[in-house]
């Protein structure tokens, strides 16, 4: 299976190109001469991929093959966007990349046999409330627009959540794996709706507890929104009752619109999503502004390093977080709607390919793991795409791999390591198990 | 699980699909509604990144300019006025934060280089950076000092000059005016100052015409066939007009005169029974000939340039609607004109008939010198003959060799005229006094080959027409013989 790998590294030299073309467009459009630093970037870049991918191909020889250029892809156009925005902050995300890369790699030749995971289940989903919670301990939690974001120890700044995700992602996979049977075998039919036993309800309703929790405490809307839909997904693609997803729906809403009453913050991100022109100086200004940006972009955009991010004369924001909530409204300025929907595409194919390896996978487990890795990394590219583009409320969730952030980018890297661990038993196990079919593997056709 | 796996990635596949349908919403399909939004500063941050072009009087004299502020990503120009308040109208302003107004907002569009969408695309794919056209107008700045001068000693009021046989508008002056430079700091404080520095009193003072309006009669008159040169009408010193009495000055009686004689001494008995003759139906065609009822078609913004006509609270009143004619034909009634359309009629009688569109600018000059566009006069309407024309301007030549207007005499130039002064007592902008009065005068010269038609009017003041009025329009129309 080295062709997989091979495939892999064709797909890496399209990145590097990319990445180096991007880099000496903004430095084009910044300083008139390009210089050869933006070819250094791009070099660097490579080389780091490279190592990644020899990393694989001795590691994990049958994983996906897509998945590791997509991200890098992304990843790449990510570090162009924030170069663009500020020097400093790209050599930030550049140095989170290689650490995001370590802990790829150490993901990898620990967890090689992941059904570890599931014996640690409860500690593992323990540990990930415990992450939830933190942003509201005393001392080490931070408040960000009257949202609890991030933990500060020491030096050391990070958003709990993204961590959090894989946690719970683990857990819920795990759990799922064990109930499914009772889950669907125990349901009845209370007034024509399929409800699940009672007895199994429990930890459900833990989770759409923790969701609540999340929306009261932590007030973090989109990270609620994200944990939800992933449960969900995993819920229905475990117990194929898609009565449960109804009514796990209804209890969210049910729970969005009470606190939605109730909480302040939550209510005036709703009252902001609704009418924004009701305030467009304060409350409604990063939406305003993130839509308007995009107004600005058009078809094909402005170009790299043309979008206005400050208001000129000033240090204040035109596009408030630009280099993290507001990215994508700045990539459709500068690249315009062609550049946002290849963007777009590439999630939708990393999801494509994430889901594939869970139609591979041979057991439960990893079957719904890699369900529900894949669910919540798409689920969260869109609760963050459609906040700035008015589909949904606006909240504080990163793009995966573009916005700036080492949270972010490290969690996702791990997510990455995860699937491609799923990916290389499957495909492996498909091939062994029957080698007549090996010239056409699912995945390789 | 398969089944459902698919399943879930055609939800996933779906709700990509709404993101890119928003997307696209934004940044295309309602793109320009969004940049429309008052809220969205982006286009005028944008704009403020293009060097602006020039605005230049006639002469070359460079009324407004960019000057660059900041380096890199934070270049940005701002706009600046040498003239100061010279200027101020008709030129308006332009400024990021307080927008723009009357002429910097009318040609916003060759300022700042707006082309087609190909041009600026192929522009931006060149590296090129958008660059704006400079803007020559017509306006002659040794005249509308003088204007603006004159006026500055007069009392509040306006000037406007167009030449006839172009349409080309020399002077536009204001009075008060205000210094644009001084719009960014003080905007609010200009919007609320009583005195109203930021209205154009040319395009958006509505003041009654008093015997000006006597111009439009005849007019009418002549050209509709009620009368001619020579016809004789009775005009004793008062008559009734719809069970009301109407009378001359000191109730002076005329006996039977023509119109020459009529329009020297500005008789209002004798055209009050001319407009009966005429009819308010006829009356009103002529008006409407004359640009009456409509926004005239200069290149300032429409919402800053206001209608003339006979007004009953805000309603612009036209045929059909009950009018004294009498009165209408004295420039009583409910009648409120601008200066610019009084200006407007003038120029028509001195060209013959025909009336151009007044334009305030000449030519657009590209960054690389070329003249991208010139100002190709254009007729507006014909609201009368030749002949009437002719007839008319021999009657107003009266006005100033011996009538009421000799203030607006030149030595050795034949100047057509007429006064005007409609008593505005107990008006609450002049501070109610009860002998304020809104002094006129409307005039071209050379009579017989006329180059500049000027129209010059002063509010509150308790002086006539033919005293104040009058040598503010001889003022300006020397300045611009002498200088062409």
């Amino acid at each position: 299976m080295r062709s997989a790998r091979n495939r892999e590294l064709a797909a890496l030299v399209p990145v590097a190109l990319l990445l180096t073309a991007g880099f000496a467009a903004v430095f084009a459009a910044e300083s008139t001469r390009l210089g050869d630093l933006s070819l250094v970037y791009g070099a660097y870049f490579l080389a780091v991929c490279l190592a990644a991918h020899i990393y694989l191909r001795i590691r994990l020889p049958d994983a996906d093959p897509y998945l590791f250029p997509l991200v890098a892809l992304l990843t790449a156009f990510g570090l162009v966007m924030i170069y663009r925005i500020d020097a400093d902050l790209a050599r930030d995300q550049a140095n989170w990349f290689v650490l995001g890369l370590a802990l790829f790699a150490l993901t990898i030749h620990f967890l090689r046999g992941y059904d570890v995971l599931e014996r640690y289940r409860y500690t593992i989903a323990a540990a990930g409330l415990l992450l939830l919670l933190a942003p509201r301990l005393p001392g080490i939690g931070q408040q960000v627009n009257g949202a609890y974001l991030g933990v500060k120890v020491g030096p050391l700044a990070f958003q709990p959540a993204e961590f959090a995700k894989i946690c719970i992602v683990v857990f819920l996979a795990s759990y799922l794996r064990e109930h499914r049977e009772v889950l669907i075998v125990g349901a009845r039919r209370v007034l024509g709706v399929t409800l699940p036993p009672l007895k199994h309800l429990g930890p459900l309703l833990v989770v759409w507890g923790a969701s609540m929790f999340m929306l009261v405490f932590i007030r973090d809307l989109g990270s609620s929104l994200m944990f939800f839909a992933a449960f969900l997904a995993l819920l229905y693609v475990a117990t194929g009752r898609f009565s449960f997803v109804v009514i796990g729906m209804a209890m969210f809403l049910l729970g969005a619109w009470f606190f939605a009453s109730t909480v302040p913050h939550v209510h005036d991100r709703i009252e902001v999503w609704l009418d924004p022109y009701a305030h467009p100086a304060s409350s409604g200004y990063q939406v305003l502004q993130s839509i308007f940006a995009q107004a600005d972009g058009g078809l094909f955009g402005k170009g790299f390093g043309q979008a206005l991010i400050t208001i000129p004369g000033t240090d204040a924001a035109l596009l408030p977080a630009a280099q993290t909530d507001t990215i994508y409204s700045l990539i459709v300025n500068e690249v315009g709607l062609s550049g946002a929907c290849a963007v777009v595409l590439i999630y939708l194919l990393i999801a494509a390919r994430g889901f594939k390896i869970a139609l591979l996978a041979d057991d439960g487990f990893s079957k719904l793991l890699a369900t529900g890795l894949t669910a919540v990394f798409a689920i969260q590219a869109f609760v963050i795409i459609g906040g700035v583009t008015r589909v949904i409320p606006l909240t504080g969730v990163t793009l995966p791999f573009i916005s700036y952030g080492g949270s972010s980018i490290v969690a996702n890297f791990v997510l990455l390591a995860l699937l491609l661990l799923i990916s290389d038993r499957a495909r492996r196990e498909a091939a062994d198990s029957s080698p007549r079919r090996r010239a056409l593997a699912p995945g390789e056709a | 699980m398969n089944r459902q796996i698919v399943k879930l990635f055609g939800l996933i596949v779906v709700l990509f699909g709404v993101l890119i349908g928003f997307t696209s919403y934004w940044s295309v399909f309602d793109a320009q509604a969004l940049k429309e939004k008052t809220a969205n500063k982006r286009p005028l941050f944008e704009q403020q990144r293009i060097e602006r072009g020039r605005i230049l009087a006639a002469d070359g004299t460079v009324i407004a300019r960019s000057v660059p502020k900041g380096r890199g990503d934070n270049l940005r120009y701002v706009r600046r006025y040498p003239e100061g308040p010279l200027y101020g109208h008709p030129i308006g302003y332009s400024f990021v934060r307080q927008g723009d107004s009357e002429f910097e907002q009318f040609h916003n569009d060759e300022l700042v280089g707006n082309e087609s969408e190909l041009t600026s695309l192929l522009d931006e794919l060149g590296g090129g950076r958008q660059e704006g056209d400079d803007v020559v107008t017509n306006l002659d700045p040794a005249a509308q000092r003088v204007a603006l001068d004159d006026l500055e000693a007069a009392g509040f009021g306006a000037v406007v000059a167009i030449e006839p046989q172009s349409g080309r508008v020399r002077v536009l002056a204001s009075n008060p005016s205000y210094d644009p430079n001084l719009v960014p700091e003080r905007l609010s404080e200009l919007n609320t100052d009583s005195t109203s520095p930021l209205l154009d009193r040319a395009t958006q003072g509505q003041y009654p015409p008093g015997s000006t309006f006597k111009v439009v009669t005849a007019a009418a008159g002549l050209d509709s066939g009620t009368i001619d040169p020579g016809t004789t009408i009775d005009a004793p010193g008062t008559i009734d007009a719809q069970g009301r009495p109407l009378s001359n000055d000191f109730t002076q009686s005329f006996g039977p005169i023509p119109l020459d004689t009529a329009l020297t001494l500005s008789v209002n008995t004798w055209f009050a029974q001319l407009g009966q003759r005429v009819g308010e139906e006829t009356m009103f065609e002529y008006m409407d000939r004359f640009g009456l009822g409509s926004t005239p078609p200069i290149d300032l913004p429409s919402d800053q340039v206001y209608r003339s006509g006979l007004f009953e609270v805000g309603e612009l009143l036209g045929s059909g609607d009950p009018v004294d004619p009498a009165r209408l034909a004295i420039g009583q009634e409910r009648l409120a004109v601008t200066p610019l359309q009084m200006a407007m009629v003038t120029a028509a009688i001195a060209n013959g008939g025909r009336l151009m569109k007044p334009q305030i600018w000449s030519r657009v000059v590209d960054p690389d010198g070329r003249v991208a566009k010139r100002l190709d006069p254009s007729e507006y309407s014909e609201p009368v003959g030749e002949e009437t024309a002719a007839e008319l301007s021999a009657a107003m030549q009266g006005v100033v060799s011996a009538g009421t207007g000799t203030n607006a005499a030149i030595p050795g130039v034949a100047v057509a005229g007429k006064t005007g002064t409609a008593e505005t007592p107990f008006n609450e902008t002049c501070g109610g006094g009860s002998d304020e009065n809104q002094a006129w005068f409307i005039g071209f010269a050379p009579a017989d080959d006329p180059q500049i038609a000027v129209a010059a009017t002063v509010e509150c003041t308790t002086q006539f027409g033919g005293d104040v009025a009058a040598p503010i329009f001889r003022d300006v129309v020397e300045t611009i013989l002498n200088g062409g």
